[in-house]
């Protein structure tokens, strides 16, 4: 090798030691706050799943029908949503789509409730959303795996690391979206709404946030489906589901088994879809 | 009269840093060498402009002339970067640039309301629901909300499309939902940013006319800004033309017509027809410029061809046209009248100058007498004072 190479192989600067030794830090100072989050989430996320199972499938199957009816009047889909999950059923993976779907819109919920806020602040301030924006980009391209091992040591195994793991993956879309949503806010809008004397609450309330609404509904939407497509690398670190099926699946190379969870993702993928696109091009 | 708003030397410079910007404008550089010097935007230098209660006021210039930089001062949408501009609030004045920010959203709620170019409606919203937007704000209750909201579309004639979203409406609705959102909060100050330029001219004159008949009623204080001079001579009070950022001449109409500061102000006036400014007031010769005689004639007009006999009352006592007696006759019957030889019309000082016009052509180019509201002779209109005021010259 030319000197130069030799030079720079020979100072080698440790980021991943440093990296290591953070984590370390924080397993060894840290390791009960970690664990009893991680204990504490596990037991609500179970508690839920297993009150969803407690009740007979087909009910719940009516009542999620039911839901979409009441969010979209429409009976078509409300007619979908009941055979979708009903061939769910039918291809014995019931017990596996409900904690996937807990999962999902667990993650879901929690990084539009982190997300959009930070959103809402980023696109009030142009400096913050500078700052913030290398941070969306590494926490959106950083390979999963990379984080799954941190995430493994804090915080053990199961269904909290995997939500965890998801919404590190799907905030950043849910920033992004709000961001895009409330600064394309015409500007004309905006001034009428300080015309007439808004407080910087009212503006945000009356104004910027109506006005932003179908871009952050299209940003919710995008986070169930990334969500899903995070359900596989959520499964290698404890969490249940229909991602355990699929893992399994390619562990045995079972085609048949695979191709069901996948499909159960892709149905569920799509009624989560239908249901939630609110304000998209649709009523107004 | 009462001061309504009042711009006080005011300067918007839009920047970062303004002080040498600023410093610019007091040696009265224009606009492209601040720009060129030190990045900064002129908005507007040097403004000094009253407007009056009760008066419809308007900016007007190019586009880029600092009109509605101006205008939006009155309810800080810009900064002002020096000066003071004054706005009635209650029966004091508080000063927008300076004041704090509950004073200004006080302000913003009851005392100036603002119609804007793209109208500015929530897309989200009814058409009741945006009327309603700045009581909503100011906090009214629903119920007193309500009944506001309804007379007001009532007044602009939308209470069948309240439950209507503003953008199910044509371009014409949607300005008289942003009219009725404006005249909903009482505000007695009314900003009016070129609110029908954005329609087709036909729906244009239909609203110049509808606000017009408002304002009979309503009497607002209203700041208009436009760029078509028709619009501003049809509806202003005052008119104040801009140019670069400054303000290059202030007056009534008339004045802008007749007398225009510069060549700018001329090349403006160039396409208007005078016609639909002027009236007889603006064209005649004062009684006292007249010609007289011994005998107590006074001569109408510099052929001498038509004189009035003057009473100690000012009223007319006999009237000459051609050395015959004549009879003196209102302009306003002038389609009405047999063609006889002596006649001498008469208009009011507020008659329009085509109808001064008119009564000349059927009068074979004779004089036309001004008289007051008790009958008094004023003044006269040749031929000659009305082919200047028309050429301009």
């Amino acid at each position: 090798m030319d000197p130069v190479s030799n030079f720079l192989v020979a100072w080698k600067i440790p980021v991943g030691l440093w990296g290591k030794a953070f984590f370390t830090f924080l397993t060894d100072n840290f390791n009960s706050v970690f664990r009893g989050f991680s204990n504490g989430l596990n037991t609500l996320l179970d508690g839920i799943v297993n009150l969803l199972l407690m009740m007979p499938p087909v009910v719940v199957v009516l009542l999620i029908a039911l839901l979409a009816w009441w969010l979209q009047r429409s009976k078509v889909l409300a007619i979908g949503v009941l055979l979708s999950l009903l061939f769910i059923i039918n291809q014995g993976l019931w017990k596996q789509t409900v904690q996937t779907l807990v999962l999902v819109v667990a993650a879901a919920a929690a990084s539009m409730a982190i997300g959009v806020p930070l959103g809402i602040w980023a696109a009030h301030k142009p400096k913050v959303y500078k700052i913030m924006l290398p941070v969306l980009d590494l926490m959106q391209t950083l390979p999963t795996f990379v984080y799954l091992i941190p995430v493994l040591t804090l915080f053990g195994l199961g269904n909290a690391p995997g939500l965890i793991v998801t919404i590190i993956f799907v905030i950043p879309t849910a920033v992004r979206l709000t961001h895009l949503g409330v600064t394309s806010v015409p500007k004309a809008i905006i001034e009428a709404g300080e015309a007439f004397g808004a407080t910087k609450r009212q503006l945000l309330w009356k104004v910027e946030l109506p006005a932003a609404l179908p871009t952050i509904m299209a940003g919710l939407t995008q986070c169930i489906m990334l969500s899903l497509s995070m359900v596989v690398f959520a499964a290698l670190i404890g969490a249940g589901g229909l991602g355990t099926e699929i893992n399994r699946a390619l562990g045995s190379r079972k085609i048949d088994l695979g191709l069901e969870a996948g499909l159960a993702i892709v149905v569920l993928a799509i009624v989560l879809d239908r249901m939630t696109r609110i304000g998209v091009g649709g009523k107004k | 009269m009462t001061v309504a708003v009042d711009f006080k030397n005011v300067d918007i410079v839009f920047g970062p840093d303004t002080r040498d910007a600023l410093a610019m404008v007091d040696k009265g550089a224009t606009r492209s060498e601040i720009l060129e010097q030190t990045g900064n935007v002129l908005g507007c230098a040097g403004a000094n402009l009253t407007v009056n209660e009760g008066e419809i006021s308007v900016l007007m210039g190019l586009s880029g002339s600092g009109k509605s930089t101006l205008l939006r001062a009155v309810n800080r949408l810009n900064i002002v970067s020096r000066g003071q501009v004054m706005v009635k609030n209650g029966d004091g004045m508080v000063d927008v640039v300076s004041c704090d920010e509950a004073t200004l959203r006080q302000l913003r709620q009851h005392q100036v309301a603002m119609v804007f170019q793209q109208f500015g409606l929530l897309p989200w919203r009814t058409v009741e629901e945006n009327v309603g937007l700045g009581l909503e704000l100011a906090g009214v209750p629903e119920s007193e909300r309500k009944a506001r909201v309804d007379k007001q579309l009532k007044l602009v004639n939308l209470d069948p499309w309240a439950k209507k979203y503003a953008h199910e409406l044509s371009g014409g609705m949607q300005q008289r939902v942003g009219l009725a959102r404006a005249f909903a909060t009482e505000a007695p100050i009314l900003l009016m940013d070129e609110p029908f330029s954005a329609l087709d001219p036909l729906i244009r004159t239909k609203l110049q006319d509808e606000l017009l008949q408002l304002q009979k009623t309503l009497k607002k204080t209203i700041i208009f800004v436009s760029h078509d001079l028709e619009e501003a001579l049809k509806i202003g009070s005052t008119i104040t033309i801009m140019e670069g950022g400054r303000i290059v001449q202030s007056g009534p109409p008339e004045d802008i017509v007749l007398k225009p500061a510069n060549d700018y102000v001329r090349e403006f006036i160039s396409n208007v027809n005078p016609l639909s400014v002027l009236t007889a007031w603006n064209v005649m010769r004062d009684r006292r410029d007249l010609e007289t005689t011994d005998d107590g004639w006074i001569w109408l007009d510099r052929r001498k061809t038509t004189r009035f006999k003057i009473d100690s009352h000012g009223l007319v006592a006999a009237a000459e046209r051609d050395g015959k007696p004549a009879v003196w006759i209102s302009c306003a019957d002038v389609e009405r009248q047999p063609d006889e030889v002596s006649q001498v019309f008469w208009a009011t000082p507020g008659t329009s100058l085509k109808t001064v016009m008119l009564a000349m052509h059927r009068s074979q180019t004779a004089p036309v007498a001004l008289f007051d509201d008790q009958s008094r002779f004023v003044g006269a209109i040749g031929i000659r004072d009305v082919l200047s005021a028309v050429l301009r010259r």
